[in-house]
């Protein structure tokens, strides 16, 4: 098995690829379709285990690195590489991989071959953009998402499902754009595609403000941060389930992965002194998504609305730039794909008996479909960051990291704002709740609805039982960021510690106690 | 033994895990009895820590059981553990004690209802939460339980979630608990903010025993801290401002408004105050801004319970207002004072949520007291041990909350503010009067409902009026372990908890001036409390007299200026409208009417992004070679596009 081993982040890269090709050119019959992309996704699942059990925690690097020249003489390389955050990120998208599979079962019913093709391919995309360290690569990796996602939302979709498609796509693709400039900019001054070339260019602040704009901003559409998240509740409420989960649980991870990997690290005089403003957005995300959730009729738009609330909280941290505050935004991160990936799944469940999702629609399902109503219940309480379920440990991080940030100005008054989130998380949640499975069983065509199948039960268990483990038990996944995470942030406290006062970046310390702050952060 | 800890917060989460999965096969009985012995379990196995505790010497008395560490992340760490001091024992006896009293209860109240397995699921998980809340050993445990109770409230308020109102008061108990959640989360960053940086390696940021040793590094920030906690406590102990969810909660089964909101959960504000007792005390400011909100919410719940006709309705307002004892004892530093009367009120208000209980179920689930009456005769053990909880809550010496409540009247008026004394001792009376207004209405008189409930009226079955007896002798002795020194007792009780709270200045205060003038000081307890059963016993006269004899003098009191006053008393003093015009209803309508559709809508997507699309799209009609409006185009132009760049480097190179 060592050829597997030693190549090992292509292999779990590139089998769900093999797989899609399989099944375009030897296996288009529906089941067999199915049944080989489920065998690929479990495959994947099982060799992504192996990093697990084999990453070393102490080792801040890159692991299980593959480097093979690619292009202009070993300037362009396909450099693949895997820390601690790529590590829990590559494993949340393997996890969901099969259970989105299973899901798709019997929501798809025409053309099942391609659905299961471009879902495997999407898979290879995410994964590959998780893994490369050659800027080249990830822009590749990056892009190539884009086309599967296409696909899925405009074949399978809504009614809408073209508008939603091509605001996806041109919405993206400009922000990409800024970046791919941004990024060939970069190659021109350092001669290298390779993110350790990039990181060792010493960017003069000025530069580094419209290099850092440009990569932020692309990644800012994709988390999507306010106000550039109006194409997300279009895809999410036309695309098919299988396509919402992957959106909310792991293309979304996306913008916020890319700031933590590329904008602050690699700008870091530009993050201390523009990121406060992304974290203010992030904040007012938080805040307007919760409340434009609230007034949803449609429960997968509230769902969507929520997402902007809850990666506002992701933002948050990752530009409080300390340690605590990263590690919060990564573990929600984690905690909202599994949550609101499960209440796509949910959502799907009712869609597809009701063809349906409207709250007004609804009303009393509990009496109907117990099981239904108790596993939705426990994944709300998840979402809204009940204690001892996955959404708590990030969310505290994140405020409480964020509150002792002596980097982001007006940091308590944001946490203090960010915080209002757990209340209006409760309302708008709990609220549509009552409205879909509280009261009166009243509606006549919900009267004879089927209960979740086993099939439905068994997608979902997986997903439940994390939701569980990520509460109670955060120390072996925090283990494995944090030295990672010392070494993402150890560009920005550098700067901070060289120059408090001579750099025309003022950095605000009333705080007392800062000296000793930093060196908590720091240690 | 000390692994014991785990143990009794444990298995009740068994209990609940066992009923909860097996909702639709466990025969009913048999689920009763798991839930049953789940909470005995812990019962026992709390007694048998306490009386081990009781052999140790003073300063042993401190179990402690380290599970594991939750969270150990750049300085951070907080575990998952359990400690129990002498005010943990007395929770988890209470909690515990009077939980095993209201299963035990439940299996004949809930006998009939189909989701009796669900409800026994639930009441197990509530013990589960409570008992980490109670013997969590750091701030994030408690936080957990906390968060737990809360859930398993909106669980059980909304327990017959059939009618849309139960379902609606469980979501507000939930949210506006939120609202003091938002609190006590901004307070446990206040205080990890200010502890990390001085923490030594191993020890726990939110470790009570590490907050207490530290204590001196929070002393700038404990009136920030104590306010922003005690905004978590008004929530969770339903007092100013957000008390407004409590009265709503009675939709949930009457055991449910026993033993969550009556005997236990709703004390947990009391019991978080209680133990950070060396945090509040380094803040006069908080000290005295709880006092108040302790003394103005007993009061002003107390005139609400006056008017009010249901009879549960009552007994919740009744119980806003004694928490309002309890918050206001904490306040002028009478810690274990408040325990005390979070103990006794435990005992007979549990002991009259579960008799009003029988008497609802006697009544045909009639909860209306105009539409009883005369029920004395009919409930020959529900309503003696009602009765006996009826004086004990209004403070008749030598019944249970006679002693605590007047130890509290008194600690207030010997911390000097007279006006908290006042309105302490107005509410007083209130509660004698509005307790003995239940009472008449109905247990005297002429039963006043319809023939065919008439018919149905009968006493409930043993497991009902069994724990009503077991609580009515609390009811009675539970004060007598509290007996103040000036009448000769021990005070057995205050001098348990001594040790948690010795770093009290108050109490330390109050000890030394007992010293100067002993012989003066006696001469005032005695006056005042004297004073105290004087004025329970005219409002229990007064009451008696009014509802049994000239309900001419109510109805001219309702009439009383127009009869605006009894308007404003009945509707609760508008508070719940006035949330609902200045907060609900805006907040939907900004939400909904600007920034969704006009904001959102319009706005970003209309003008921003669509039309900046349009322009693009005007443009490019002008391209149109190269504008297909096929993505599928674009897409592959996008690959060629990066296809032409490799060659161009590939060539280059």
């Amino acid at each position: 098995m060592t050829f597997v081993t030693d190549s090992i982040l292509s292999w779990v890269t590139f089998l769900p690829l093999a797989g899609a090709l399989l099944i375009l050119l030897f296996a288009r019959k529906d089941n067999i379709a199915r049944l080989i992309a489920m065998g690929v996704a479990v495959a994947d699942f099982i060799l992504s285990l192996h990093l697990w059990f084999h990453f070393d925690n102490a080792n801040a690097a890159d692991q299980f690195t593959e480097l093979v020249p690619w292009l202009a003489n070993g300037k362009i390389n396909y450099s693949m590489g895997l820390d601690g955050v790529s590590l829990l990120l590559v494993l949340l998208t393997t996890f969901l991989g099969p259970l989105v599979i299973l899901s798709t079962w019997s929501a798809i019913k025409h053309r099942v071959a391609e659905s299961m093709a471009f879902l495997l391919f999407l898979q290879t995309a995410m994964i590959g953009t998780f893994l490369a360290r050659d800027m080249l690569l990830f822009y590749v990796f990056w892009e190539a998402m884009l086309i599967p996602m296409y696909f899925i939302i405009g074949i399978w979709g809504g009614e809408r499902r073209i508008y939603a498609a091509v605001k996806l796509f041109i919405y993206t693709m400009a922000g990409s754009l800024l970046m791919l400039v941004a990024i060939l900019y970069m190659y021109s001054q350092a001669g290298t595609m390779s993110l350790d070339g990039f990181m060792s260019l010493n960017i003069p602040a000025e530069q580094q403000m419209w290099l850092f704009l440009a990569f932020t901003l692309a990644f800012a559409i994709k988390v999507p941060l306010f106000p550039f998240h109006t194409w997300l509740p279009d895809a999410h409420v036309e695309a098919p389930t299988a396509g919402s989960v992957i959106l909310a649980g792991i293309l979304l991870k996306m913008g916020t992965y890319g700031m933590l990997r590329f904008s602050i690290p690699l700008f870091p005089s530009a993050a201390i002194e523009f990121g406060p403003w992304f974290a203010v957005l992030a904040v007012i995300g938080i805040i307007y998504g919760a409340l434009v959730a609230m007034v949803q009729k449609d429960v997968k738009k509230l769902v969507a609305y929520s997402s902007v609330s809850h990666l506002g909280f992701v933002v948050l941290g990752l530009f409080s730039l300390t340690a605590a505050g990263v590690a919060g935004g990564i573990y929600q991160m984690l905690a909202h794909g599994l949550s609101t990936g499960a209440l796509f799944l949910l959502v799907g469940v009712i869609y597809e008996r009701r063809h349906t999702r409207l709250i007004s629609d609804f009303g009393g399902l509990a009496h109907q479909m117990p099981v239904y109503a108790s596993i939705f219940l426990f994944v709300t309480l998840a979402s809204i960051g009940l204690p001892g379920l996955c959404g708590f440990a990030g969310e505290f991080m994140v405020l409480f990291g964020s509150f002792s940030s002596t980097l982001l100005p007006h940091a308590k008054l944001l946490v203090i704002l960010s915080s209002t989130g757990v209340i209006l998380g409760a309302i708008y949640m709990l609220w549509m709740y009552q409205r879909v499975f509280l009261g009166k069983l009243a509606n006549e065509a919900n009267q004879s609805l089927k209960d979740m199948s086993l099939r439905e039960i068994f997608v979902l268990l997986p997903i439940l039982i994390f939701i569980i483990v990520l509460g109670i038990l955060p120390g072996p996944f925090l283990e494995k960021i944090e030295p990672s995470i010392d070494r993402l942030l150890t560009p920005v406290l550098e700067l901070r510690q060289e120059t408090p006062a001579d750099h025309h970046i003022t950095i605000p310390h009333t705080n007392e106690s800062h000296d000793s702050q930093t060196e908590m952060e720091i240690h | 033994m000390e692994s014991t800890l785990r143990w009794i917060v444990l298995i009740p989460l068994i209990g609940a895990a066992l009923n909860g999965f097996t909702v639709r096969m466990m025969p009913r009985k048999l689920a009763g009895i798991i839930a049953c012995s789940a909470v005995g379990i812990s019962f026992l196995l709390s007694v048998r820590l306490f009386i081990a505790m009781i052999g140790m010497d003073v300063a042993d008395r401190s179990l402690h059981d380290l599970v594991y560490t939750w969270i150990s992340f750049g300085g951070i760490q907080i575990d998952v553990g359990f400690a129990m001091d002498q005010l943990g024992v007395i929770m988890a006896l209470v909690v515990s004690g009077v939980g095993f009293l209201i299963h035990v209860y439940s299996i004949g109240y809930m006998a009939h209802d189909e989701g009796s397995n669900r409800f026994f699921a639930y009441l197990n998980l509530f013990i589960f939460a409570m008992m980490m809340l109670v013997l969590g050993e750091n701030l994030i445990m408690l936080f957990v339980g906390w968060e737990g109770v809360g859930l398993c409230s909106y669980l059980l308020i909304s327990f017959w979630f059939n009618d849309e109102a139960n379902a609606a008061a469980g979501k507000k108990a939930f949210i506006v608990n939120r609202v003091g959640d938002f609190g006590f989360l901004l307070g446990l960053f206040v205080i990890g903010v200010n502890l990390l940086p001085h923490l030594n390696p191993g020890e726990g940021l939110f470790a009570f025993s590490v907050l207490q040793h530290h204590a001196h590094i929070l002393a700038p920030a404990a009136t920030v801290i104590g306010l922003l906690l005690f905004l978590g406590a008004t929530g969770k102990s339903a007092q100013i401002p957000l008390f407004i969810w409590l009265p709503d909660a009675m939709a949930g089964p009457t055991p449910v408004s026993a033993l969550i909101h009556a005997a236990t959960m709703v004390t947990a504000g009391v019991y978080m105050i209680a133990r950070l007792n060396f945090l509040y005390v380094l803040s006069d400011t908080a000290m005295l801004v709880i006092a108040i909100v302790g003394a103005a919410t007993a009061l002003l719940a107390a005139t609400i319970a006056l008017t009010q006709n249901d009879i549960k309705k009552v007994l919740a307002y009744s119980t806003v207002s004694q928490l309002g004892y309890m918050i206001l004892a904490c306040g002028v530093g009478a810690f274990a004072t408040g325990v005390f009367h979070l103990m006794t009120h435990a005992f007979f208000k549990a002991l009259l949520f579960l008799g009003s209980g029988s008497v609802i179920h006697a009544m045909s689930n009639e909860q209306d007291m105009r539409l009883m009456g005369g029920l004395r005769k009919k409930l020959p053990l529900t309503w003696p041990t009602f009765i006996i909880g009826t004086v004990a809550l209004a403070g008749v010496f030598p019944f249970a909350g006679f002693f605590s409540k007047d130890e509290i009247l008194w600690k207030a008026f010997s911390d000097g503010n007279i006006w908290l004394w006042i309105t302490g001792f107005l509410a007083a009376g209130l509660t004698a009067f509005y307790m003995m207004r239940l009472v008449v209405l109905t247990f005297f008189g002429k039963n006043r409902a319809s023939d065919e409930v008439k018919s149905h009226i009968h006493e409930s079955p043993l497991t009902m009026t069994l724990p009503l007896v077991v609580l009515a002798v609390l009811s009675i002795v539970g004060g007598w372990i509290g007996i103040p020194h000036f009448m000769g007792g021990g005070n057995h009780f205050e001098m348990w908890l001594e040790p948690v709270f010795n770093s009290s200045h108050h109490g330390a205060a109050h000890a030394a001036a007992a010293h100067a003038d002993h012989a003066a000081e006696v001469a005032m307890e005695w006056t005042l409390a004297s004073a105290s059963l004087a004025w329970a016993l005219i409002g229990i006269s007064l009451g008696t007299f009014i509802y049994m004899k000239k309900i001419a003098i109510a109805n001219a009191a309702k009439r009383f200026a127009g009869g605006s006053i009894y308007k404003v008393l009945l509707n609760k003093y508008f508070i719940d409208e006035a949330y609902e015009k200045a907060i609900v209803n805006p907040g939907y309508k900004f939400s909904n009417g600007f920034l969704f559709k006009i904001f959102d809508k319009v706005i970003i997507d209309g003008i921003l992004v669509n039309g900046s699309a349009f322009v693009v799209a005007v443009t490019g009609s002008l391209l149109r070679l190269f504008q297909n409006g096929m993505v599928r185009f674009y897409a592959w132009g996008l690959f060629a596009g990066v296809a032409m760049f490799i060659i161009y480097l590939q060539l280059a190179s």
